[in-house]
């Protein structure tokens, strides 16, 4: 990203926002799934970004995180270039993305969360060990700290996910479908949570697809279908209008340029 | 201490150790004359020849960084990589040797030459596999075979070539495919060793870093990572630990080196750090034993029997590892259907002696220990063999929950009234907690729970006292929500 670019960005979006996205397009495997997002998230508020399937919601958070490339567009969290600000944000990607059948602990999770801030080669040291287990302890798993983590629930696993995030003490949370497949244990575990990082300042953008759910959990709401239908305070965008415009099925146009786009892109 | 630091100094101590093996026994000048296998198993053991104890000192080196290495390896889920690499640095022999050979006649079989052919060829060949899965549709598996087969091709090519326009000493170079670990020289192992010393030094240092990579690449990327940087590195120490094993083992059989000891760690433990440990020992262990059986049994190729050795340690891993051992596991499974078992007799009991109890009393735990229990009493709660209940009884009784009154007469004891008691409760609960929650007809609730009280952890438990505990406060038994 060029100085000036960068100066013009600055201009257009608010510098007090936590996640600035300007006019992003992004291709997965070659096929656009993202048009144009141009959004700027709220500080200190829980966003659940909603949408059908492969409305690319999981890609969004991606293509912020620099996970997956950007065809175009550019992406500041907390007014800087991603890396610079990287300390500040904490992601949470979807439970079904590892291995959970890796040989290693729930502390042991929870301690990848500190190692950028260990360093290289450096060995996780008591003090850190000590603040996975109280992330643990904030999810209520402290008692399965040494466990494999195969042998927890998933809802247990998901919090275990959770707890790595929290130990990075972030001020940006990126979480990828935490809400799914869990216990109604976890699930109020993680609304408790998310209602605890909201009054300490923070804010999470949060990956959701229970529709249920949406005004009790949130502040704000992304609604998502390969372009942004509507975003915004909960009461004033999740209205049934924008709901239909966004699991209707007007987007069938959008769908075949972008097949068509990865037929050509890939010289078929 | 911390732990890379204690592990450092129990490499530290390997090798000193090894040095000093190397350096202070006696030289050996009678070392072809040896006879029978006893003497030359002793001779070998002794380490009195030279070159065994620099051969041993060199493989058991490679086989410790194998590993370590086929931990990462294993988890990242790179071990066909492995072969790859193997197979396609033999193109690399082929034109390191050509080079070598067109620059300066007679110096074709230079090690480090043709070692840096392997590696780079290997490196090539791993690469590849990358980029056809990245850039075309190919899927994984094709993709591997597809790199294997033909960097093989052209490397059998080249030999053929190789060995026409040579002038007979090039013959020494077949030794990369099957392995020759007699053939070693002092200076080779030396080269060998350093190599492994550094693989080990390498991924003990990026411990940490490289259990992030293998478990969750997205997360630390996201975290700042230089993930493609860390990936190449483990490539790199997967090829280099493949062109050590070159010579040793041979590169048909050189993936056995990291991945057998690798596989063969994981059911021991389900802690990262431990298996690598295991895995390290062993590869060291299933390397000396190799070069220990070719040495005595000079029929015997040492390669093959490096990996014979490690696939021996596997199958006993295999069998009887403590974490995932098949042998461990099915103790497990007994061990738990000896408690289904009894809980399905401690039930049958409970409602045995319920069923006289007039109607709204609750039978106590203290009132069960003087009644009397029958086989043909307890055969008539279930649909299960006189066998079954026989043997059922007969282990209570070891276990203190029944003792056996006259000739066919039974009572529980405190013990086996008050588990009874609980049996009785959890399955109830169950039930009461299927009806009312999960609508489940009440006729089909007993065979539900049948199943699901067996694996009822603490937990659940706690859940279920949540949700119903407050009705049958006590320890009450709630009547059966069914005829019984």
């Amino acid at each position: 990203m060029s100085q000036s670019q960068l100066e013009q960005m600055r201009a257009e979006h608010p510098a007090s926002s936590p996640l600035s996205i300007h006019d992003m397009t992004v291709a997965y495997q070659r096929k656009p799934v993202l048009w144009d997002i141009d959004y700027d998230a709220p500080a200190g508020k829980l966003v659940a970004i909603v949408g059908p399937n492969g409305a690319g919601k999981s890609t969004l958070i991606k293509a912020a995180l620099d996970l997956v490339p950007r065809i175009s567009g550019m992406v500041l969290m907390f007014g800087q270039p991603y890396g610079k600000e990287r300390q500040r944000i904490a992601y949470v990607p979807q439970r079904g993305s590892v291995d959970w059948d890796f040989p290693v602990s729930a502390r042991q999770v929870v301690e990848m969360g500190l190692y950028r801030k260990i360093g290289w080669f450096r060995p996780v040291t008591k003090k850190y060990k000590q603040q996975a287990l109280e992330a643990l302890d904030r999810v209520g798993l402290v008692d399965y700290a040494d466990r494999q983590i195969s042998q927890l629930s998933g809802g247990q696993q998901q919090r275990v996910f959770l707890a790595r995030a929290l130990v990075q003490d972030a001020d940006l949370y990126l979480m990828d479908e935490p809400f799914i497949g869990v216990d109604a244990a976890t699930e109020r575990a993680i609304v408790d949570l998310l209602r605890e990082l909201r009054s300490a300042g923070k804010t999470a953008l949060v990956v959701h697809h229970d529709l249920q759910t949406v005004t009790e959990y949130f502040d704000e709401v992304m609604l998502l279908n390969m372009r942004i239908v509507a975003a915004g305070a909960v009461e004033e965008v999740f209205t049934e209008d924008n709901l239909r415009a966004t699991y209707g099925g007007k987007l069938a146009l959008l769908e075949q340029v972008g097949h068509r786009m990865k037929l050509s892109e890939m010289g078929e | 201490m911390t732990g890379v630091s204690r592990s450092m100094s129990f490499f530290k101590t390997i090798l000193f150790l090894l040095v000093v093996i190397a350096i202070f026994s006696p030289s050996d000048l009678l070392a072809q004359e040896t006879r029978s296998v006893s003497d030359r198993l002793i001779r070998t053991l002794s380490l009195q020849d030279y070159n065994t104890r620099i051969v041993l000192m060199g493989t058991c080196l490679l086989g410790i960084s194998g590993g370590v290495v086929g931990t990462f390896m294993l988890l990242r889920k790179r071990s066909l990589v492995g072969d790859v690499v193997g197979h396609a640095s033999l193109p690399g022999i082929g034109i390191a040797y050509l080079v070598m050979e067109s620059i300066e006649p007679g110096s074709g079989k230079s090690l480090p030459g043709l070692l840096t052919g392997a590696f780079v060829s290997g490196l090539c060949g791993a690469l590849c596999t990358l980029a056809i899965k990245h850039y075309t549709r190919i899927k994984d598996d094709a993709a591997l075979a597809i790199v294997l087969s033909i960097f093989f091709g052209v490397g059998v090519a080249l030999f053929t070539i190789v060995q026409r326009m040579s002038t007979g000493n090039a013959a020494g170079l077949h030794q990369f495919v099957f392995g020759k670990t007699s053939s070693l020289l002092a200076n080779d192992v030396k080269l060998f060793a350093g190599l492994a010393v550094l693989v080990i030094l390498v991924t003990v240092f990026l411990f940490k870093e490289m259990t992030i990579l293998s478990f969750d690449q997205e997360f630390a990327h996201a975290q700042g990572w230089p993930v493609l940087l860390l990936d190449s590195l483990l490539m790199g120490l997967i090829v280099l630990v493949t062109v050590i094993g070159l010579q040793s083992v041979g590169l048909l059989l050189v993936v056995a080196l990291p991945v057998i000891p690798a596989a063969a760690a994981r059911f021991w433990t389900d802690s990262l750090r431990t298996m690598s440990w295991i895995s390290a020992a062993i590869g060291g262990v299933s390397a000396i034993a190799g070069v220990i059986l070719s040495a005595t049994f000079p029929l015997l190729s040492t390669g093959p029997m490096i990996v014979l050795s490690g696939s021996l340690l596997f199958t006993i891993s295999m069998l009887f590892g403590t974490q995932r051992g098949v042998i461990t596991r099915l103790r497990r499974l007994r061990i738990s259907r000896i408690r289904h078992g009894r809980l399905d007799l401690l039930r049958a009991c409970y409602e045995h002696l319920e069923q006289n109890l007039p109607e709204g009393m609750m039978l106590h735990s203290d009132q069960m220990t003087d009644r009397m229990l029958t086989l043909n009493s307890l055969l008539s709660r279930r649909t299960w063999k006189p066998a079954r209940v026989q043997s059922l009884l007969n282990r209570a009784i070891r276990d203190d929950l029944l003792i056996r009154q006259g000739e066919a007469g039974y009572q529980l004891t405190a013990e086996g009234a008050t588990k009874a008691v609980r049996a009785a409760r959890n399955h109830r609960m169950w039930e009461l907690f299927l009806i009312r929650y999960a609508e489940i007809a009440p006729s089909h609730v007993d065979r539900d729970a049948d199943m699901i009280e067996h694996v009822l952890s603490p937990e659940v438990l706690e859940e279920l006292e949540t949700a119903l505990g407050q009705q049958y406060p006590h320890l009450r038994v709630p009547d059966s929500p069914h005829a019984i």
